[in-house]
């Protein structure tokens, strides 16, 4: 896991040397503006590649064998992007993007938003994890939502994709109120700063013309920071890869997907396995 | 009226839920404060140069202090007397200190503020000792609210804070009075949300109702 991409910071948020200390998998890194340059460097001084995507900065401990994932949908022109800043959590990076995977606490965490009693079926739909990209995807979900985003007018089924390009990031396509053939494009990029304790930098690609850009982050940052106690109180506070300790239901399929997709490639940072 | 507002601000939800509770309505102009520092802007700082959220324009009146905004806000619910005020005041000043202690740890510990996190904790827990103090003494007397038989800006300007103290890092589960009052002050008719402040969930009615 140590060779995969991990966000950083918010790349327009890096100051010039010395810059500024974070934590990434336990270990202290530095960020910093260098000759136009984002950099950044561990510990010891060596340096870590860098990479800036999605209004963010991507480093690795390790050595990345592949570029940062690809979001085609993100370079369609007349979209806005939407970086929402960065929450502190006190839960493991894994549980994190999964909470973000999960649907059905819509109705009871963000109720008359994104859900609403009764209307709290998930309905069936398709999980994949595509060999050829590796990655996770689950497709043909459909929900009921009140006010699915900020440009929303009233209640509406909406149609969700979801991605896993990386253990710790997620990519989301939803139904664009405004503009119903086009998917809105909402990602969380998690920061492992422990196993247990993360960075959320949540970010946006949308279609909409008349919400204030406050208004799209006001929203946004609701939404994430309703999830943030239930991250907070799950236990145990590390991600079981194991069957057994928990129990999935239908609704869960994309979860049990992403643990098991996790465990296949050993992607154990901030989980728990049965051995231990 | 207008506030200019920020959705994880504490603050600015006590002027909208004392609205709300009230029945006014309010104008809300989102600012970005975090990522944004739309607060930091020369426009904003002209209207208050403190740089401070949130500000209440009403005409020509321009508030950007929380008690006074409250107050101004309040009506009846500001007391008839001159004792009930004051009492009222007391608690204002209160909440201010707990913004300061369990405000601030929620500042550092989920956006990074800057400050000391296990002083702004044992700061406000000793601010919850007292505050659970004085609603057992007022729930053995049958009263559910901080200063009279009704809700009053005391309740309103201490509660925020006081229950976002979980996302500082501070527990409420030792404090049995003040989980009482926190559900008088979610059941009242109007009440209104914030992140990480939910709503009485409707599949649990009050006791008896």
């Amino acid at each position: 896991m140590k060779d995969c991409w991990f966000p950083v910071g918010a790349a327009d948020d890096i100051p010039s040397a010395p810059g500024r200390e974070t934590l990434l998998m336990g270990e202290p890194i530095r960020l910093f503006r260098k000759a136009g340059q984002i950099q950044a460097c561990d510990a010891e001084g060596r340096d870590l590649p860098v990479t800036v995507a999605y209004d963010h900065v991507w480093t690795s401990l390790g050595t990345p064998s592949q570029p940062i994932f690809a979001i085609p949908e993100a370079e369609e022109p007349g979209r806005r992007f939407v970086p929402c800043g960065h929450v502190r959590v006190a839960c493991s990076p894994l549980r994190a993007v999964e909470n973000f995977l999960d649907i059905a606490h819509f109705p009871f965490v963000h109720t008359d938003i994104l859900g609403a009693e009764p209307h709290t079926e998930v309905y069936r739909y398709e999980v994949k994890i595509r060999e050829e990209e590796d990655e996770v995807w689950a497709t043909k979900v459909r929900f009921y939502q009140p006010q699915a985003a900020k440009a929303a007018e009233g209640g509406q089924e909406i149609e969700y994709m979801y991605r896993v390009p990386l253990p710790t990031a997620s990519v989301l396509y939803k139904t664009c109120p405004s503009k119903p053939e086009a998917w809105d494009v909402i990602a969380i990029f998690v920061q492992p700063l422990t196993e247990t304790t993360c960075v959320a930098w949540p970010w946006m690609a949308l279609y909409d013309d008349t919400s204030s850009q406050a208004d799209l982050v006001g929203f946004q940052q609701m939404i994430f920071l309703q999830d943030r106690a239930i991250l907070e109180n799950q236990v145990p506070a590390l991600l079981p890869l194991d069957p057994g300790k928990e129990i999935p239901t239908r609704a869960d399929m994309t979860s049990i997907a992403y643990r098991r997709w996790l465990k296949s490639h050993d992607y154990t940072y901030g989980a728990q396995l049965e051995a231990q | 009226m207008k506030l200019y507002d920020w959705v994880l601000s504490p603050d600015c939800y006590k002027a909208r839920l004392l609205a709300a509770l009230t029945g006014q309505s309010l104008t809300t102009v989102a600012t970005d404060v975090f990522p944004g520092k739309d607060h930091l802007t020369p426009a904003f700082r002209d209207m208050n140069p403190r740089a401070t959220l949130p500000v209440l324009v009403a005409g020509d009146l321009v508030l950007t202090e929380v008690p006074a905004i409250l107050i101004y806000l309040g009506g009846d619910w500001g007391g008839d007397n001159a004792t009930e005020r004051a009492r009222q005041a007391e608690w204002l000043t209160f909440s201010q200190r707990l913004a300061g202690t369990l405000g601030l740890a929620r500042r550092i510990d989920m956006m990074d503020a800057p400050g000391d996190l296990a002083q702004a904790q044992r700061d406000g827990t000793r601010l919850l000792r007292q505050l659970e103090a004085r609603l057992f003494d007022r729930q053995t007397l049958g009263h559910a609210f901080l200063t009279g038989p009704a809700p009053t800006l005391a309740d309103i300007a201490c509660f925020p804070d006081v229950m976002l103290a979980p996302d500082g890092g501070v527990s409420l589960a030792p404090y049995a009075a003040i989980r009482a009052w926190s559900r008088a002050i979610r059941s009242l008719p109007g009440f209104i949300e914030m992140p990480g402040i939910p709503r009485l969930h409707e599949l649990s009615p009050e006791p008896g109702a």
